[in-house]
């Protein structure tokens, strides 16, 4: 029994710890907003000219918005207009955007940026209240309608703000700064609700 | 809190997403070796600093992340109007009695 524990301890190259994504199943409720940390998912930061833009989105998969604060989304894959030749590409059907990019020739810079970020969802009728405690932006349906994302700020953090629904917002935030972001919005649908 | 245009993203954003960059319109000598210490000085350290009517960069910092131009009112920290970067300087002034 020993010796075939120590065998099995050899043999295993193996990392012993798994990834541990950050604040992993966070979730906060308030009477209505409820903010949940969100599954990895599979991210690049996407620079691209004005000519490269039609290859790559053959590539990708799904058309690159040239709109200001405007997104596309197709098959679980979600392209945000962040500058104009600056795009943020989101994948959470498990498949890999990077590498769809490595095969176009066309001149383009693509980072992978799964692990830089973390997704936080806000849903609820006091979604957008809650991010505006710390967001300066205006959030009513009329200036950031369904489908829009910018690049802003959240308190003293950058992050990137996706609306998915009249109700539900995607906030993209780097890892480090993910604890912060995550109380900053606990603590904001608490006002929300009020 | 003011509303910045942003050239680049169309629309009027809160001016915590943006920084300022200094003056602008600075051309930077295309033989930067051969300037005397004089011309150095100015094009380096020297700024007009005017009361009034003044051209700054500012970049979408948390924003599209982009670089533009800006005409800004030191006195009333109003702003005139913004454009591209690398757009020559606007002749005229919306709203600026010449």
């Amino acid at each position: 029994m020993a010796k075939a524990a120590a065998k099995k301890a050899t043999t295993a190259a193996t990392p012993s710890v798994g990834r541990r994504p950050a604040l992993a199943g966070r979730t906060t409720s308030a009477p209505a907003v409820k903010v949940e940390v969100l599954p990895p998912a599979e991210r690049i930061s996407l620079r691209a000219p004005e000519a490269s833009v039609a290859a790559l989105s053959k590539a990708l998969g799904v058309t690159l918005p040239k709109k200001p604060k405007t997104s596309a989304s197709k098959a679980g894959r979600t392209a945000l207009w962040l500058g104009p030749d600056e795009w943020l590409v989101i994948d959470e059907a498990g498949n890999d955007p990077l590498a769809d990019c490595a095969g176009v020739s066309a001149l383009h810079s693509a980072v992978g940026i799964s692990h830089r970020n973390v997704a936080i969802a806000v849903t609820g009728a006091g979604a957008a209240a809650t991010i505006n405690a710390g967001c300066p932006q205006d959030l009513s349906l009329d200036a950031f309608p369904v489908g829009a994302c910018s690049r802003t700020i959240l308190g003293k953090t950058e992050i990137v703000l996706l609306r998915n629904a009249a109700d539900a917002f995607r906030v993209e935030c780097w890892r480090s700064f993910s604890d912060y972001v995550f109380t900053f919005l606990s603590e904001g649908s608490r006002d929300a609700a009020v | 809190m003011l509303l910045i245009r942003c050239p680049y993203c169309e629309e009027e954003r809160p001016e915590l997403e943006f920084r300022n960059a200094g003056e602008a319109h600075i051309a930077r000598s295309a033989n930067m070796a051969g300037e005397s210490d004089d011309d150095f000085e100015k094009f380096f350290f020297i700024r007009s600093n005017p009361k009034g009517i003044i051209h700054e960069r500012w970049r979408h910092m948390h924003g599209c992340a982009r670089f533009f131009n800006a005409v800004r009112d030191t006195v009333t920290d109003k702003f005139i109007m913004t454009y591209k970067a690398g757009e020559p300087k606007p002749s005229k002034l919306p709203g600026v009695a010449k």
